[in-house]
């Protein structure tokens, strides 16, 4: 969580005295808030720029040991990795600021061109991913809360710890072993079989989400494969965010459980039951919509290893291609990419919070 | 009895029921961790790089478990049981490299800044926040492409691993002794040290630092963990350290793709339950740490009496009271 604007500590907040707040005051907020993006990105793409630098250029890299050395100089020349590291750090910001990422030296393609074809299946996989997260994380909150100290808490708790302790690679990889090499019932990888992607190729403008693809198509065989490749890796990178989900729900209900108003119906003889699924539950999910949003870097990152381990073509997908074969600008592209999406997410969590909450702004 | 104040000690005398359990549970397993990454030389059958027994010759490459290889052998022909319990002493040095760097640069940078403040402070903090807002695995893959060019000897890629865990740590022990640093300047006794004429490094590591220390024990363990899940991740990701320079699990992991796909079992699921049971004693360590810390959670010792005390709010992290770093990195994940 970005607490830039959260952290008491770092925030001037007025402890007393009258509130001074005018209807200006959360425009204000917002407007600080979004100046703060401009920092964040302009801090990380430089240590990252400069980071990467630091072992030399990426031709080098991707090169070294298979050019002569003449051939690899000249290739380095005509880059223009052979001038000044500022002239290029200045340029590259530049470039960075009318939306040009560099080219890949691999595959030769600009780096803005891999992140939205790729871009889209990482999207989609965090979509699955957030939903078994709600399904799954939610009622197991509400149960755990219920049964506070019992047994069942005992043991979701426990599942809740697991569900973080368990790498999304490894428990992808579990989960293919399982359901897919010896249950056999669903694909071992990919995003769809190879006969629905050549139809799903046929359309249009395809979105390259393609669940939507496949329902332009108008076949429901290829709707039930796109899903079934779906249900493994949203199941291996969503767990991750439902154990976060289900011990925030447990917390935050059993403080709510205890709060006045709660008492108030309890004492008017509602029962246990109805308190936790009428009064308890909702002010408990306010969280879990600010928490959403501080997961977009954990399913970012999750989505990197997941989609590595089910051949799921995306950008983390992508991204480890890329690492193996050396190829570093499209890493420092991918990588600023990520980041920017990061610290978006985080100013819009931010304004969310400062939305429902206005002892946040200041 | 001065040890009863020791931090994991003190919470275990507190701790009654299934919170002690799982206070219990995660010291047993975090014990058996620590007892394998220092006697890895006598638990191992063989070496880590190990590929042939002098009497039977070459392992052989995937071989089911059996009673020579107990969890079978690897794609690369090595002892999957050797290397498990090797790894876990990579696991260890990573830990202890990483964390106990980036909590001296962190609490140091934390002291100086939350007391001197000025713009020192300023600027400090919002790098400490952009760090911080960054996917550590991100800024891992980054930092060991730089230190060890990605191809890793032993040396290079603990240390490659170690040192990205620490640039992503740091930030987290400075914003949290930066802000008791804050917090405890403004009371009385600093107050009157000063007017005593203590000096500023004498307050700073005498008064301040003394008090501004509380969360630091269960920011440790979560972190600990998350280390473990950042080595990991590199590993799977390519960057693991090589299979004959040391054992590394996400490494492993990595080379057991492809025999996932073809009913190769032993060699994914091993390195890869050690990587859970770690982080999970580790884990319930940190979060026992963390439930007996705070009234509203700790398990009440009678269970009748209901305190009525907490207007609560909503709380975004699951440590109530708010924005408590260690956890909040934990919410927004690591390496996974």
């Amino acid at each position: 969580m970005t607490s830039t604007t959260l952290d008491p500590t770092t925030v001037d907040v007025p402890k007393s005295g009258p509130p001074k707040r005018s209807g200006g005051g959360l425009g204000r907020y917002i407007l600080i808030r979004f100046l703060l993006i401009i920092p964040t990105v302009f801090i990380l793409v430089t240590t990252v720029f400069f980071l990467m630098r630091a072992t030399g250029d990426p031709i080098t890299a991707a090169q070294g040991g298979r050019l002569p050395a003449d051939q690899l100089a000249e290739r380095i020349h005509a880059a223009g990795y052979d001038r000044p590291i500022l002239t290029q750090y200045v340029e590259y910001l530049g470039d960075l600021f009318r939306g040009d990422l560099g080219t890949t030296l691999s595959d030769s393609r600009p780096v803005t061109e891999v992140l939205t074809t790729f871009g889209t299946a990482t999207l989609e996989l965090a979509f699955y991913a957030l939903i078994v997260a709600f399904l799954v994380g939610i009622p197991l909150g509400l149960v755990a809360a219920y049964f506070r100290d019992k047994v069942p808490d005992a043991l979701l708790r426990v599942f809740a710890i697991a569900c973080y302790a368990t790498p999304v690679f490894f428990a992808g990889l579990l989960l293919k072993l399982i359901f897919a090499v010896q249950l056999d019932w669903l694909p071992v990888a990919g995003r769809a079989s190879n006969r629905s992607e050549l139809a799903m190729r046929r359309l249009d403008h395809p979105t390259g989400i393609y669940l939507i693809d496949a329902l332009r198509t108008g076949n429901g065989e290829i709707v039930a494969d796109v899903l079934q490749h779906a249900v493994l890796p949203a199941i291996a990178l969503g767990l991750l965010t439902a154990g976060v989900f289900l011990r925030l729900v447990r917390t935050n209900v059993i403080g709510t459980l205890g709060s006045g108003y709660v008492e108030a119906a309890r004492s008017r003889g509602v029962r246990e039951s109805r308190l936790l699924r009428k009064h308890a539950y909702r002010p408990a999910l306010i969280p879990i919509i600010t928490v959403v949003g501080m997961q977009v870097a954990m399913l970012l990152v999750g989505a990197v290893l997941t989609e590595t381990t089910f051949e799921w073509r995306g950008l983390g997908f992508q991204l480890s291609q890329y690492l193996q074969a050396r190829d570093f600008v499209a890493v420092q592209g991918i990588v600023v990419m990520l980041a920017i999406v990061v610290a978006l997410s985080n100013f819009v969590v931010d304004v969310i919070a400062a939305l429902i909450d206005p002892r946040v702004r200041y | 009895m001065r040890w009863n104040k020791l931090p994991v000690v003190h919470q275990l005398r507190q701790s009654v029921g299934l919170q002690r359990g799982m206070l219990v549970a995660g010291l047993i397993l975090t014990g058996i961790f620590l007892l394998a990454a220092l006697f890895a030389p006598l638990l191992a059958p063989y070496g880590y790089g190990q590929l042939r027994s002098p009497d039977t010759g070459l392992f052989g490459a995937t071989q089911p478990p059996s009673s020579e290889h107990l969890l079978g052998t690897t794609v690369g022909g090595y002892d999957v049981l050797s290397r498990v319990i090797w790894g876990s002493r990579t696991a260890l040095l990573v830990i202890v490299i990483a964390v106990t760097a980036s909590l001296f640069i962190g609490v140091l940078l934390g002291l100086v800044s939350g007391y001197f403040g000025g713009w020192l402070d300023r600027v400090l903090v919002v790098i400490a926040d952009a760090v911080y807002a960054f996917p550590s695995l991100l800024l891992a893959i980054v930092l060991a492409i730089v230190i060890s060019g990605g191809q890793s000897s032993m040396i290079g890629g603990v240390l490659a691993a170690a040192l990205s865990i620490t640039v992503v740590f740091t930030p987290q022990y400075f914003r949290v002794v930066r802000a008791e640093t804050v917090r405890v300047k403004a009371e009385a006794f600093v107050e009157s040290a000063r007017v005593i004429g203590a000096g500023h490094r004498r307050i700073m590591f005498r008064h301040v630092l003394r008090n501004a220390t509380r969360t630091l024990p269960l920011i440790i363990t979560l972190n600990a963990s998350e280390a473990i899940l950042t080595l990991a991740g590199l590993g799977f990701l390519g960057f693991g350290i090589e299979a004959t320079a040391a054992a590394e699990w996400g490494y492993d992991l990595n080379k057991a793709i492809s025999d996932v796909s073809s009913g190769v079992w032993w060699t994914a699921t091993f390195p890869g339950i050690a990587i859970v049971l770690v982080v999970l004693g580790m884990t319930l360590v940190g979060e026992s740490l963390n439930d007996l810390a705070d009234p509203r959670l700790r398990t009440r010792r009678r269970a009748a009496e209901v305190s009525g005390d907490t207007a609560s709010t909503a709380q975004t992290s699951v440590v109530p009271g708010g924005a408590l770093p260690g956890h909040a990195a934990e919410l927004e994940g690591g390496a996974r």
